[in-house]
């Protein structure tokens, strides 16, 4: 499997779209290097604003731009982006619904080094709780550029978090990113696995290994986690007799968190968790590493699988 | 040379919405009664003297902006659009209801005129800069006015948003800042102590002036002299007094946000009447 990076594809997205969206404004907060509107900035010089290490201000700078016709696209890490700025999003930007693009770069675990204070588990849940946001999580390169294209189409606020490492490609370069659609990536008849960012990729893996196993799994990427319809999550599971949501974030008010409350008043299999549990992160030699430590595998998902099926 | 015709008129307006602001506040319901009233005279000037608007067009893409990053003095701004006729004047007794569209700090999504939402200090600085980035971008010659508390410069985003604007000559940003030197609990000195204001904005790079902000003439004045003055944002420091025109409230830091009992009703509505009928 190919795997790409995704930063570099949001980058390079955001300067493809420059050309078409003269309106589109990028933000960042001495982070450009690294989340890579440095791209954009070379090429639209008059058009990247460095807001420096004042992401606050940044945010509501942004809401400013948007209410003068602007698309502004601000970013930082993740945890940076949301949390600090957690203020500036729902009151400068969600009450009045402004179309402001916030991206998290260097979400979840994926910047393994820096430990705790830079990694990014609770922002999906941050991002979700405000009303008129609408959050993303691509899996891959692929996703990531038809999400952004579909990012400026779609008028109001939208978070985006995005992996820092290269990642194995999943998704087809294709067709058009629809919000709130769920993606089946592969057809089975005894568990569904939802999962979105890098957990796509080892629930990928692990329905492979299922399948010699003799357990087939219907694997489906739900990277809108919001807005997230009952009747779209109804569709992948039917007939199967549990189901798995798997997420690099915190198991509270996540990916999991959020088909729960979908699922709440149907009648549903059971449901297992795949994530952080309630624990902050640390720092690792490297990522896979990392995601091994607070159980982010494709052995997890297996070994859930098999838990799952034997009534456990 | 700003005419005394024009004073006079001015002043009869920031008379008139003070008689609103009182209107919305009312008997027996909150309001913030002393920050609406110190700021009334500049919201005055800046909608009937200083800005480009068109009434008739209140969305013209050339008008130029007003943000009230003291959202909680919501209640000045909501007089000067009822004035303007923006807001009806039925709407001024269903402040902070349900029914209404007036709510306690500014709301773009309900209230004709707002420009964005406010009340979460610290950020209306930030959105102004905002504004005036986009403004410039596209070689508009909108200018971009905004109120801050005092107060509210002990928001750390605030010095963020100072360094911003000064950093991108945002000459097309006038910020005042409505220094009545009263916070919700007390006076700012014996809290988080920002003063002297004038330097340190002075020394992030703004130009400076300080004023009177209850003299009609010397706003006017400073506002246009703002005008000739490129290359970096302005501010000015107007000194104001919290509750200004409610003999009872002023100065005092009781009146942040009350409820006014009926007697106080009726000697606000006296008072200002007794100024209102010296000018008929």
């Amino acid at each position: 499997m190919v795997a790409e990076n995704l930063r570099e594809a949001y980058g390079k997205t955001l300067v493809e779209l420059g050309a078409i969206y003269k309106d589109i404004v990028v933000l960042d907060a001495d982070l450009s290097k690294s989340t890579r509107t440095v791209l954009f900035q070379e090429a639209y010089p008059e058009r990247f604003f460095e807001m420096s290490i004042a992401e606050q201000n940044m945010v509501s700078v942004a809401a400013g731009l948007a209410l003068v016709g602007k698309i502004p696209f601000v970013h930082s890490f993740a945890v940076f982006a949301t949390g600090r700025t957690y203020d500036q999003i729902r009151q400068s930007v969600c009450i009045a619904g402004l179309n402001v693009k916030i991206c998290g770069s260097s979400c979840g675990l994926s910047d393994f080094g820096d430990g705790a204070t830079h990694q990014s588990i609770e922002d999906v849940a941050l991002m979700r709780v405000l009303p008129n946001m609408v959050v993303l999580v691509p899996a891959d390169a692929n996703e990531t550029k038809k999400m952004v294209r579909a990012m400026v189409k779609h008028y109001g606020p939208m978070y985006i978090r995005i992996n820092r490492n290269d990642l194995p490609v999943y998704t087809s370069e294709d067709g058009e990113y629809e919000i709130g659609k769920l993606y089946q990536l592969k057809d089975g008849e005894d568990i569904t696995i939802f999962a979105n960012g890098v957990m796509v990729s080892k629930a990928m893996n692990a329905s492979e290994v299922l399948e010699r196993k003799g357990i087939y799994t219907r694997v489906v990427n739900v990277s809108t986690v919001k807005p997230l319809e009952k009747e779209e999550l109804l569709k992948y599971i039917k007939g199967v007799k549990g189901i798995i949501v798997a997420e690099e974030h915190s198991i509270i008010g996540g990916l999991g968190s959020t088909i729960v409350e979908q699922l709440s008043d149907v009648k549903h299999p059971p449901v297992k968790f795949i994530g952080i549990r309630d624990k902050f992160g640390t720092s690792a030699s490297n990522y896979e590493e990392l995601l091994a430590h607070y159980g982010l595998t494709s052995e997890s998902i297996v070994d859930t699988a098999i838990n799952l099926l034997d009534g456990g | 040379m700003v005419s005394e015709e024009t004073i006079r008129r001015l002043e009869k307006i920031a008379l008139k919405m003070r008689l609103d602001i009182l209107e919305m506040v009312g008997v027996g319901k909150a309001g913030h009664l002393g920050g609406s009233s110190s700021c009334a005279d500049i919201v005055a000037t800046l909608y009937f003297y200083k800005m480009r608007i068109d009434p008739d067009n209140p969305k013209s893409e050339n008008r130029d902006r007003f943000l009230l990053s003291k959202g909680h003095g919501a209640l000045a701004q909501y007089s000067a659009l009822v004035e303007l006729g923006y807001i009806p004047r039925e709407e001024m007794k269903k402040t902070k209801t349900l029914e209404g569209i007036l709510q306690g700090h500014p709301d773009m999504k309900k209230t004709p005129g707002i420009e964005a939402n406010t009340g979460s200090l610290g950020q209306g600085l930030s959105i102004a800069v905002g504004m005036a980035l986009g403004l410039r971008l596209d070689k508009k010659d909108s200018k971009v006015y905004v109120i801050v508390g005092d107060g509210e410069l002990a928001e750390g985003q605030i010095w963020e948003t100072i360094m911003c604007a000064s950093y991108y000559k945002l000459d097309n940003l006038v910020a005042i800042v409505d220094n009545n030197r009263l916070q919700a609990t007390g006076p700012i000195e014996e809290r988080l102590n920002i003063f002297p204001i004038a330097p340190k904005w002075e020394a992030f790079g703004w130009y400076v002036r300080e004023i009177d902000g209850h003299n009609i003439k010397e706003i006017v004045e400073t506002l246009d002299e703002l005008d000739n003055i490129y290359g970096k944002p302005k501010v000015i420091i107007a000194k104001t007094i919290k509750g200004k025109g409610f003999s009872f409230a002023e100065n005092n830091p009781a009146f942040h946000n009350i409820q006014l009992t009926e007697e106080q009703y009726l000697q606000a509505k006296r008072e200002l009447e007794e100024q209102m009928a010296r000018w008929s």
